[in-house]
């Protein structure tokens, strides 16, 4: 078998045409794939603003709902749903970020903690409507919140803690034994170790795990009207020390307690009016509220990006 | 505290190894170990891969503690106090306390350098800013880099060079005034360079400080070590002094791996 090197030196190179034909075949395949998935959200975005545009100008941000479509706006909505997005990011992280670290630097490794983990897992997917229920009886009746933000707040911190506990216990997973050794080595005890260095370096994961979780919460619309959030709401929640109606002032904590609504509930509220020009408050209250989203993430990628950047080992 | 294995012109112990096993889980991994640790003198543990030296050194500072399953047998006593430093009745943190470490590949926290030497001042409870400051120069000095870094003690400790990063884990390790410094492999991951300092740093300390180091070098071990430890399959084949062990050493095992005939 003695081949002419020009025929060797041609065979290798057809081999490599093949090859780089499949390369490029399979990264236009992704290029459409990846194109689909954006340009079906870009539609349903532009589509919004487009229906919306009517809307956008400061009166809707301020105005309260109406039954003039013109007039109506989404002031309780937006400051329903950032403050209720507060109560939720007040008690999930705490708890989540705890839940986590214990799971991960303390629980012994055995068949109840197998279990916990387990049972975690499929608190994650529990419908959230189920939530909501779960929520009505205990926070609505038996704790006798009623039908406020606290309740709110509380029933989606539940929704989104299974999210706060992994993101945290994955981003503890990822700190290298090195360090927790080196802590170790000089004689630190597990809690000077977290505190000195696995919550510090576990923050930029957590973080993304949180405003992850806020972004999926914020959008919940079925267990918020399971606990029974009004669709029309004229007033906001009273601000700390204001004056109120009656002349007296109103307390640190008493806007927790107030009836409220929330961006998604508006949205609903208003495609389900018959009158078709509320189908334009619709659209520029689904803009907003995607944009409110879309806010949040851009705040994560950049709190990551900030918060990693002296982090490397 | 005297025992019959330190003869008259032995110096004195800093650390005992006394009939010590070691298990993980259900595997033996160190077998009947005796071995003593002369105060004030750097011990050399060498031995092929797998040995169970770095298992032996790690035993010192209880960090199998860590990690669940470990089980330790026998002692090993710490002088001058003869504590039995694996009793379960002696917690791992005080052991920490008494002896440092230092790691394979350089560990620096991504702190700033002034944070990483700090650290252990600070989990002692230390706030007296003067205080940190002194032992903090004092620590950097110890181990060789105070010159390089007294400029930028602020900057990320993870920005220095790899040689610089071991040493300054080393002043880490000084900072709270060990009694028994243990080196695991501490220049596996250095260049020849970075080397040659971390070696003139051992032979500088072991003035203020007994020192154990795990090496895969045995030219290292000549250099550096008063005493050599040859480890085979979990078992300590024969101890002496470094210039003993590598001109006649006794046992045809110790001899065939410093020859180069295994390992």
């Amino acid at each position: 078998m003695q081949a002419n090197p020009n025929d060797k030196q041609a065979q290798i190179r057809a081999l490599i045409a093949r090859g780089k034909l499949k390369d490029a075949l399979f990264a236009a395949l992704g290029i459409i794939c990846l194109g689909i998935g954006l340009v079906v959200i870009f539609a349903l975005v532009a589509d919004m603003a487009v229906k919306g545009a009517a809307r956008f100008n400061l009166d809707f941000f301020l105005n309260f709902a109406s039954r003039r479509a013109t007039q109506a706006g989404i002031l309780s909505a937006w400051v329903g749903s950032l403050l209720v997005m507060l109560v939720t990011a007040l008690t999930a992280v705490p708890l989540g970020v705890a839940a986590g670290l214990y799971l991960e630097e303390y629980a012994k490794r055995n068949w109840i903690t197998e279990v916990i983990e387990i049972n975690i897992t499929n608190l994650a997917a529990v419908p959230s409507i189920v939530y909501g229920l779960l929520a009505l009886g205990i926070f609505v009746y038996t704790f006798g919140f009623g039908q406020s933000i606290l309740s709110a707040g509380l029933t989606l911190a539940l929704l989104i803690l299974p999210i706060v506990i992994v993101s945290t216990r994955e981003a503890i997973r990822s700190i290298p034994a090195m360090i927790r050794e080196g802590s170790m080595a000089v004689g630190a005890t597990r809690w000077q170790t977290c505190r000195y260095h696995i919550i510090p370096y576990a923050m930029p994961g957590i973080l993304t795990g949180v405003i992850i979780g806020l972004a999926r919460a914020i959008g919940e619309t079925a267990p918020i009207i399971t606990i029974g959030a009004l669709t029309f709401i004229a007033f906001l929640p009273p601000v700390p020390f204001s004056e109120l109606a009656d002349g007296t002032r109103a307390g640190l904590f008493d806007w927790v307690m107030s009836p409220f609504t929330v961006m998604p509930i508006q949205i609903f509220n208003w495609t389900s009016r018959p009158d078709p020009a509320f189908e334009v408050n619709a659209a520029a209250a689904g803009f907003v509220l995607m944009a409110m989203v879309l806010t949040m993430n851009a705040i994560a990628i950049w709190l990551r990006y900030r918060l990693r950047k002296n982090i490397k080992w | 505290m005297q025992t019959a294995s330190a003869t008259t012109a032995a110096p004195a112990l800093k650390a005992e190894a006394r009939d010590f096993n070691f298990f993980y889980g259900d595997v033996q991994a160190l077998k009947k170990i005796n071995m003593p640790i002369h105060d004030k003198k750097v011990t050399a543990l060498i031995g092929p891969s797998g040995c169970g030296k770095s298992t032996y050194l790690r035993s010192f500072n209880r960090m199998h503690d860590l990690y669940p399953g470990n089980r330790y047998e026998g002692e090993i006593r710490f002088y001058p106090d003869n504590t039995n430093l694996l009793s379960p009745d002696v917690d791992p943190i005080e052991v920490r306390m008494r002896v440092g470490m230092v790691f394979q590949k350089p560990n620096p926290f991504p702190k700033s350098i002034f944070e990483n030497v700090a650290y252990g001042l600070r989990v002692r409870g230390e706030k007296n800013r003067r205080a940190l400051d002194d032992k903090v120069e004092a620590a950097l000095k110890g181990a060789a880099i105070w010159d390089e870094v007294k400029d930028r003690l602020q900057d990320l400790a993870t920005n220095l060079s790899g040689g610089q990063q071991q040493r300054l884990c080393i002043a880490r390790a000084l900072a709270t005034d060990p009694e028994l410094l243990l080196f695991d492999e501490p220049t596996s991951a250095l260049d020849p360079i970075a080397t040659g300092a971390i070696e003139e740093l051992v032979h500088e300390l072991k003035q203020r400080v007994t020192i154990l180091i795990v090496t895969h070098n045995m030219q290292q071990a000549a250099r550096v070590s008063d005493y050599t430890a040859y480890m085979y399959l979990g078992e300590m084949i024969e101890f002496g002094k470094t210039d003993d062990i590598f001109i006649k050493p006794q046992d045809k095992r110790t001899e065939d791996y410093i020859t180069g005939r295994m390992g």
